[in-house]
């Protein structure tokens, strides 16, 4: 049964996460920063049990096979160093153009890799943590992605790490643009909480003509995202309100279970 | 409970939480995260003080959270209250049947995810939730209703090795013994 001091420690722990959760949102960024900080011995632990058995592997691969790999990349990039001088030779031109029809400058984006160091253990948020923060420069709002496509945003950053939000998160909307004849804009939304290779695309026009297979990219509206990074690819759609608007289920570029590496795109 | 025990129950927390972030455990295979901290919550209300289920629950919610993007001191009050329900009643419950522990287990691990989700949406956040999301918190029962019986044969192994008894005095006197014969 229910005695005084039993009312009075629930009194005690309530009024504790009480104070928690009203406290500023700074002050809840240092006690996580600090909280989080706890965990960095264990997080270096098994970073260095993860790369053991890489590390053996490298140690006993043949000199031969070595030096063949070491052959293929030479020649791979040689062939990047060409395709990025004529990419740089068509930035120029299109600089150029763009001055003479006086058009925005469009500012470029770089790239700093950063790899998945946790998940979030709770099932009903999407986010994982990269291990670059604000010492490298992170800010909030940055986009996330990889060679397949569209991975997430920014959410929070600390010093030495920050939380992305991923592409299917309630949290993580995206404008995005079908390839298609009319280029329907809609937006990424929640997604399915099982198969986290599916988003929703919502708020197409009612007369969008949708087909399995049609490429989904950023808009570039918004802000956040620059236009053009892949999303994914339509695999069905439906009418929802009496033909009012038009859903779409895309299966994402980007198999969001099995992240490892990522890029964080900077101004 | 020796102080040993009480270090272990935390230990085990801190490990619990990095391991549910860090580790992909059932997540690849049934697409949910199994919460273990309800689960040896269950253990510190049935054995450790009233202190031991608050000091869980704080450091343990506080952990979870910070490694989430929950808003830091919210699973708290989840885990608290379940360790206070069962605190009060243990008297009552055979704690050494596994049966009694499967239970405990499952009941807790079921209760704690939907009073953190009351609170979620109370404070008016958006969270990935549809039907599938009842796949997952079945698949947290499961979880929580193995891992109960775990905790359980694990700390009480720990006490046994590690803990000293307080050797008990026999009542039995030579001066005092009765001579039979003749």
């Amino acid at each position: 049964m229910f005695k005084q001091k039993h009312f009075l420690a629930l009194g005690a722990v309530t009024l504790a996460a009480l104070l928690l959760l009203s406290l500023p949102p700074r002050v809840i960024a240092r006690l996580k920063l600090a909280l989080g900080s706890l965990f960095l011995p264990l997080s270096s632990l098994a970073t260095t049990a993860e790369q053991l058995p890489a590390d053996v592997a490298d140690n006993l691969l043949p000199r031969r096979e070595l030096l063949q790999e070491i052959a293929r990349l030479q020649r791979e990039n040689q062939e990047l160093k060409v395709r990025a001088l004529q990419t740089a030779s068509m930035v120029t031109e299109n600089e150029q153009l763009r001055d003479q029809l006086r058009w925005q400058r469009q500012v470029g984006w770089k790239i700093k890799l950063a790899n998945v160091v946790m998940r979030d253990p709770a099932n009903w948020w999407r986010t994982v943590e990269i291990d670059l923060g604000s010492n490298q420069g992170v800010t909030n709002n940055l986009p996330v992605l990889t060679a397949d496509g569209l991975v997430g945003r920014i959410a929070a950053v600390w010093p030495t790490h920050s939380q992305v939000v991923l592409i299917g998160d309630p949290n993580c909307r995206v404008s995005a643009l079908i390839d298609n004849p009319a280029h329907d804009v809609g937006v990424v939304n929640a997604a399915s909480t099982l198969d986290n290779t599916l988003a929703n695309l919502t708020y197409l026009s009612g007369t969008a003509v949708l087909k399995p297979g049609q490429a989904v990219v950023t808009s570039g509206l918004g802000g956040v995202f620059p236009k053009g990074i892949p999303i994914g690819r339509i695999v069905d759609s439906r009418e929802e309100e009496f033909g009012l608007y038009t859903e779409a289920r895309v299966k994402l570029g980007v198999n969001l279970g099995t992240l490892e590496q990522v890029s964080v795109l900077f101004r | 409970m020796s102080n040993q025990n009480t270090f272990m129950i935390y230990a085990a927390a801190y490990l619990t939480v990095f391991g549910q972030a860090k580790l992909p455990g059932l997540r690849d295979w049934f697409g949910a995260q199994v919460d273990l901290l309800p689960a040896l919550m269950v253990y510190t209300a049935m054995y450790a003080s009233l202190l031991n289920i608050a000091g869980l629950a704080l450091l343990g919610g506080l952990w979870f959270d910070s490694l989430s993007a929950n808003p830091l001191g919210i699973s708290i009050l989840p885990l608290f209250l379940v360790g206070l329900a069962i605190f009060t009643q243990r008297d009552l419950i055979l704690r050494d049947l596994a049966f009694a522990q499967i239970i405990l287990g499952a009941a807790t691990t079921a209760i704690v995810p939907l009073i953190t989700l009351l609170l979620l949406l109370s404070t008016g956040r958006q969270l990935l939730l549809d039907w599938g999301s009842l796949w997952q918190w079945l698949v947290m029962i499961a979880g929580g209703a193995v891992a109960t019986p775990v905790f359980f044969a694990l700390f009480n192994w720990f006490d046994h090795a590690f803990g000293y008894k307080i050797r008990t005095e026999s009542s039995f006197r030579p001066d005092r013994e009765i001579r039979r014969g003749r």
